[in-house]
């Protein structure tokens, strides 16, 4: 029997919605062992997060309201102290960069395993082993901790975010634990860029750009109008925005972020193994390549061998028009 | 300021695809491949040495001291980064069977312990196990303050400080930390003015990417002291906290791509083949 505590991650002072990937795993264990899970929602909007995750039918949902911004100092020691408390054998929020800088703070206070990143999870004889990739999705390893607690991370392209259902959770407040190393941080700012497009790692269609395209004025020019033609998101490789064509958070990839969307277009993207690390798990992939020969042939499910400039602008009309035509 | 920067080889990242299993699938085999330093902690030796440095005026200003665990050939990857400007290497070594994220961390708090650096600087994952943990896990056992996933770091308060910008998912978070700290780098800390010192000039320029090893360097390097000692002599506990049954490789895709030459071709295969769009 093992219990799960699920960390949610908040954002806008609200609930983000990669939490409830965490919730899914939680769900699996619970059901799996025959044991319970509860969440924890912790931060600025704790509060309001709480009623939003009191409808997937957790045991029970702790609030934490933590005011300012996050850092893992200012959490860690309440995440651990409800943990301990809980006697949870799971610690889990999704490996975004916020579940991976918070939960191995919290296995070292709590002298469990920290296992990133998992792919999937199994009950093997009532234990849980997960399965996580490594060598930058090159190997698949299947783990299973050896302590009395693991702290696990979800990947989010890997697991559907759970969906509300199994009657109300009982909420309840707990006390905001604080140690000596939060006292030595201080947090400046947090400066987003904000977007009218769905979200890179939710998006059911991303369209990608790589260094082919050149400048970040071609990114504007040549494929938005593709990118907003498929209601897309927007991606980029490493070396656009090595070259500062865009902003280091469109990055897709090993380092970046690892999409699994139900298309995936790569336009003038070589496919660098770091790059297919992060979306090789795709549904359908797409390459827009003038060369054949480029190592994205080996994902890519269709490759239009093609000058983008001139296929990309072609591509968008025709798919509005597709889309026009319903 | 001194600073301890831990260093992993890893089998070379560029072709990690080549990597094999044994027959039974218990262990990942990389026969054939060259080891490379772990990328994330040659930026994180770069800019250590630059966080350490007058650059312009080619002037010291502190320690860099790299530690790595391993074998015995681990020595090589610590003579890189002496050849890159670090001043000394501590060689701790060990299976790396008997070595996951918790007992690093443990290994390399022992260290801090007794080298009292003022910031451990590091790479945010190695690009085999790819799980990033190790520098919270250090951080958490030291009490001390972290900074993952740094994009920029400046020293600040007079050095007493470091202002850090993280890159998130969400887009940059700045951090403040009071020294001594855990700090892990992302790629884009290698960029040409990510780091400020407050002696290097603030306009200054760096080349993009950790810098080579120049000829003197290399033969500079060959001096440098590298003090070895083993796991089971730095009194920490080593078990492991998971342990893994067995690997596999990912499943191949469909397999043949499909080659087409015109965009209207390309959409009407996504609408009446795969049904994508």
């Amino acid at each position: 029997m093992t219990d799960v505590l699920v960390v949610s991650e908040l954002i806008d002072g609200g609930l983000r919605k990669n939490t409830l990937t965490a919730v899914t795993l939680a769900k699996q264990v619970a059901e799996g062992t025959g044991g319970a899970f509860d969440i924890l929602a912790i931060g600025a909007g704790a509060k309001n997060a709480a009623t939003e995750l009191a409808k997937f039918g957790a045991r029970k949902v702790f609030v934490a309201e933590i005011g300012g911004g996050y850092f893992a100092e200012k959490y860690a020691p309440t995440v651990a102290d409800v943990a301990k408390k809980g006697s949870y054998g799971v610690v889990t929020a999704c490996a975004s960069t916020y579940g991976k800088d918070l939960l191995p703070r919290v296995a070292a206070k709590l002298a469990a395993a920290n296992i990133s990143d998992i792919s999937a999870a199994k009950i093997d004889g009532g234990k849980v082993v997960y399965k996580r990739p490594m060598y930058a999705g090159n190997v698949f390893g299947w783990t299973s901790p050896t302590t009395a607690v693991a702290c696990v991370g979800v990947r989010q392209s890997e697991f559907v975010g759970a969906v509300a259902g199994g009657g109300a959770s009982a909420v309840e407040e707990v006390a905001v634990s604080t140690d000596a190393a939060a006292a030595r941080v201080e947090f400046v700012g947090l400066e987003s860029q904000k977007s009218a497009r769905p979200e890179l790692t939710e998006a059911a269609t991303v369209v990608s750009g790589g260094r082919a395209l050149k400048s970040g004025e071609n990114f504007k020019l040549v494929l938005e109008p593709l990118v907003d033609a498929m209601g897309a998101a927007m991606g980029a490789s490493r070396a656009a925005v090595d070259a500062g064509y865009v902003p280091g958070d469109l990055q897709v990839g090993q380092t970046g972020k690892v999409v699994a969307p139900k298309l995936y277009v790569a336009v003038g993207i070589s496919g660098a193994i770091q790059h297919l690390a992060g979306m090789k798990g795709s549904k359908v992939i797409v390459a827009i390549n003038k060369d054949k020969e480029a190592p994205i042939a080996q994902v890519a499910d269709y490759f239009l061998v093609a000058d983008l400039f001139k296929a990309v602008p072609e591509m968008a009309e025709k798919v509005k028009a597709l889309k026009a035509q319903g | 300021m001194k600073i301890l920067v831990p260093v992993k080889r890893v089998c070379d990242p560029d072709h990690a695809n080549k990597v094999k299993l044994s027959a039974d699938g218990s262990a990942v085999t990389s026969d054939g491949l060259e080891w490379k330093p772990n990328p994330f902690d040659e930026y994180a030796v770069e800019a250590a040495l630059r966080l350490n440095e007058n650059a312009p005026k080619n002037e010291k200003l502190g320690e860099t001291i790299v530690v790595s665990l391993g074998s015995a050939d681990v020595a090589q990857t610590l003579r890189q980064a002496l050849a890159m400007g670090a001043d000394r290497g501590i060689l701790v070594e060990a299976n790396d069977a008997q070595l996951d994220s918790s007992v690093v961390a443990r290994a390399l708090k022992a260290i801090v312990d007794k080298e009292k650096p003022d910031l451990v600087l590091m790479g945010k994952q190695t690009v085999d196990g790819d799980s990033n943990a190790v520098g919270q896990m250090l951080a958490e056992q030291l009490g001390w303050p972290m900074a993952t996933f740094a994009m920029t770091i400046s020293t600040t308060d007079g050095g007493k400080t470091l202002t850090v910008g993280r890159e998130v998912d969400t887009g940059v978070l700045t951090l403040k930390l009071t020294l001594p700290a855990v700090v892990t780098v992302d790629l884009r800390i290698v960029a040409p003015t990510a780091i400020k010192n407050g002696a290097t000039p603030a306009d200054h320029k760096y080349n993009e990417g950790a810098r080579y090893a120049s000829l003197k360097g290399i033969m500079q390097a060959k001096k440098k002291p590298i003090d070895q000692s083993k796991l089971a002599d730095l009194g920490i506990d080593t078990a492991t906290t998971a342990s893994y049954a067995k690997f596999e490789l990912p499943a191949a895709r469909s397999g043949s791509t499909v080659f087409v030459e015109t965009v209207d071709d390309l959409l009407a295969k996504l609408r009446n083949d795969a049904k994508a769009i």
